[in-house]
């Protein structure tokens, strides 16, 4: 805990002007800033928004500017917000030694999203544990089925409107 | 509940290949799955053409729990993750909801985390040597390694009074300060471990059966384990050389000399050198931190976060209030999102805590490397032999209790 606390930088436009240097920030520019929906600098975590029809082609374009290890996917369930899912993906850069969290939002009535194995295959289980525990279905993912929960479960566990105990 | 349809089964079956596939069902009772691990193997003859791991005989929905506790009691819970290394899960845990609150640790509490968290990972690659060289046919060596791991334990208990589920790292610092022997114990250990990591490279290193049963087998190429998501030593194994604990320093990793063994082998050979040569590394950074310990207090100022000394408490009525206020209501963590990733001895372990401003966190997401590990079972194992299965499930190093989670 020893470095400075630094600055909250909320809001697309800010991150933009102020981190304009960040290799993921670049990476965006490049890709096209207009599909970047949101951005958050907050606890020196760098949060970027895209919407849920082009998380493949965002990632696409983030493994391109050199953030090559996908670390970790899930997601979290906003009840009763709307839209409901919010899913984060952590993808690291061995080079720059930097993080980027990469989010998109996904509706309770169309919950599905682009699967993500064809830019880093090690998303395989991920998808499969959201889709498991959430209810989110991957489009174009090679195995979607159930990993944690027996094939036959009924219900999502991990949703807000599951219960924490006792018999369903 | 809403119903998302019914999941596309795929059920490893032989269809669709030649007749002479058979499909060969391993485990989740099986004394080399390291836990209730269950691999369906396609074979042809005795070389696996497939192989799909099927997991979660020990899910227990702990991120489900975690978010009906406060934030300072799902510190026990997160021992019980990955069993084998518990303060390496405390210690995950405490630096994601400390980044969340903006608490500064003291220097002493920073310093006797490191401490333990090596101790740890050397736990956790005794356990790994003693099993792997146990699944290959080299009985003894688990014998001498759980003799020193039974040392660590001791440790443990001795700083936290368990020897398993320590739960000794607190949000804000350290439980209490360490007992006054604890760091002569130490110095002990770490004096005659050396030794004992050259006992088990003499039974191992040199062994004609070992040899042959890891070198070349289970071939990683690093470009497939970062593809994969593979992390820590079986990463290192592949040639990579990227280690959280240098490249990107959290909780005053800064501070200490030391070295990343890399292998370029990208076998189960070069996997097993990795780990071994982690542990005396380890005992340097143990070294530098028994030198270098710093004194002063183990807790972070913050009394509506920590709770008080015993002491306080019974007798300062502002101490007492605190003390009540904590148990009963937890803290508010202000709202937000962070991601923490520690370097433990299997890989990169990260916590995704999401606060939503209350005393208990909206959810928290577990990151655990034996679980992106297993992913890359299938390429290792691909055209190999059968028992080659064994030797590569024990050279990536997995633990159940952190992959189901």
């Amino acid at each position: 805990m020893a470095e400075a606390p630094q600055e909250t930088l909320a809001g697309k436009q800010s991150v933009l002007e102020k981190m304009p240097d960040h290799p993921a920030i670049r990476a965006m520019l490049a890709w096209g800033v207009e599909n970047l929906t949101g951005a958050l600098f907050d606890r020196g975590e760098l949060t970027l928004t895209v919407p849920s029809e082009k998380i493949a082609e965002a990632l696409t374009a983030i493994k391109d500017a050199g953030f090559n290890a996908f670390v970790d996917m899930t997601a979290v369930d906003w009840l009763p917000s709307e839209p409901r899912f919010q899913l984060t993906y952590h993808v690291l850069s061995h080079a720059y030694k930097q993080r980027v969290r990469i989010k998109a939002w996904v509706s309770e009535a169309d919950a599905a999203i682009e699967s993500v194995t064809s830019v880093f295959p090690g998303a395989n289980f991920y998808e499969r544990e959201v889709f498991d525990l959430f209810g989110i279905r991957f489009e174009g993912h090679p195995n979607l089925r159930r990993i944690m929960m027996p094939d036959g479960w009924v219900g999502h566990p991990l949703r807000k409107d599951y219960p924490v105990e006792g018999y369903r | 509940m809403v119903d998302v349809g019914t999941p596309v089964l795929q059920a490893p079956t032989a269809e669709g290949s030649k007749d002479q596939h058979m499909v060969l069902n391993m485990g989740p009772q099986h004394p080399s799955t390291h836990g209730v691990l269950r691999l369906v193997l396609e074979i042809d003859g005795e070389i696996v053409v497939r192989l799909y791991p099927e997991v979660g005989y020990l899910h227990t929905g702990i991120e489900k729990t975690c978010e009906s506790k406060f934030y300072q009691q799902v510190v026990p819970l997160t021992d019980r993750v990955d069993y084998l290394g518990p303060l390496a899960n405390n210690l995950c845990y405490c630096l994601a909801v400390e980044k969340l609150l903006g608490l500064e640790i003291p220097e002493r509490a920073v310093w006797i985390r490191v401490l333990l968290t090596e101790l740890t990972r050397i736990n956790s690659h005794l356990i790994w040597l003693g099993t792997h060289a146990m699944d290959i046919g080299a009985l003894t060596v688990f014998l001498y390694t759980f003799r020193e791991r039974e040392e660590i334990l001791r440790i443990f208990e001795a700083v936290s009074g368990q020897r398993m589920m320590t739960s000794y790292f607190r949000i804000g610092g350290l439980a209490m300060e360490p007992p006054l022997d604890l760091f002569d114990r130490i110095q002990a250990f770490i004096t005659t471990f050396p030794e004992k990591i050259d006992e088990y490279s003499n039974l191992l290193t040199g062994n004609p059966i070992f040899r042959s049963r890891l070198l070349d087998v289970g071939h990683l190429s690093p470009e497939d384990a970062i593809a994969l998501a593979v992390t820590g030593p079986t990463l290192r194994g592949s040639g990579v050389d990227f280690d959280l604990r240098r490249d990107m320093p959290y909780s005053g990793y800064e501070k200490f000399q030391f070295k990343v063994p890399v292998s370029n082998r990208c076998d189960c050979w070069g996997r097993y050198e990795v780990r071994l040569e982690e542990m005396r590394e380890s005992v340097k950074i143990i070294q530098q931190a028994l030198d270098g310990m710093p004194g002063g207090p183990v807790k972070a100022d913050a009394p509506k976060i920590i709770l008080p000394d015993r002491e306080k408490m019974k007798t300062q009525m502002e101490a007492l209030i605190h003390h009540f206020k904590i148990v009963t209501e937890g803290f508010n963590v202000p709202a937000g999102e962070v991601y923490q990733a520690i370097e433990s001895g299997h890989g990169e372990m990260g916590y995704y805590v999401v606060s939503d401003g209350t005393a208990k966190p909206y959810r928290v997401h577990m990151r655990y490397p034996g679980f992106a590990s297993l992913q890359a079972l299938e390429t290792m194992c691909q055209g190999r032999m059968l028992a080659d299965v064994v030797a590569v499930i024990g050279s990536i190093d997995i633990v159940l209790g952190e992959i189901d989670r």
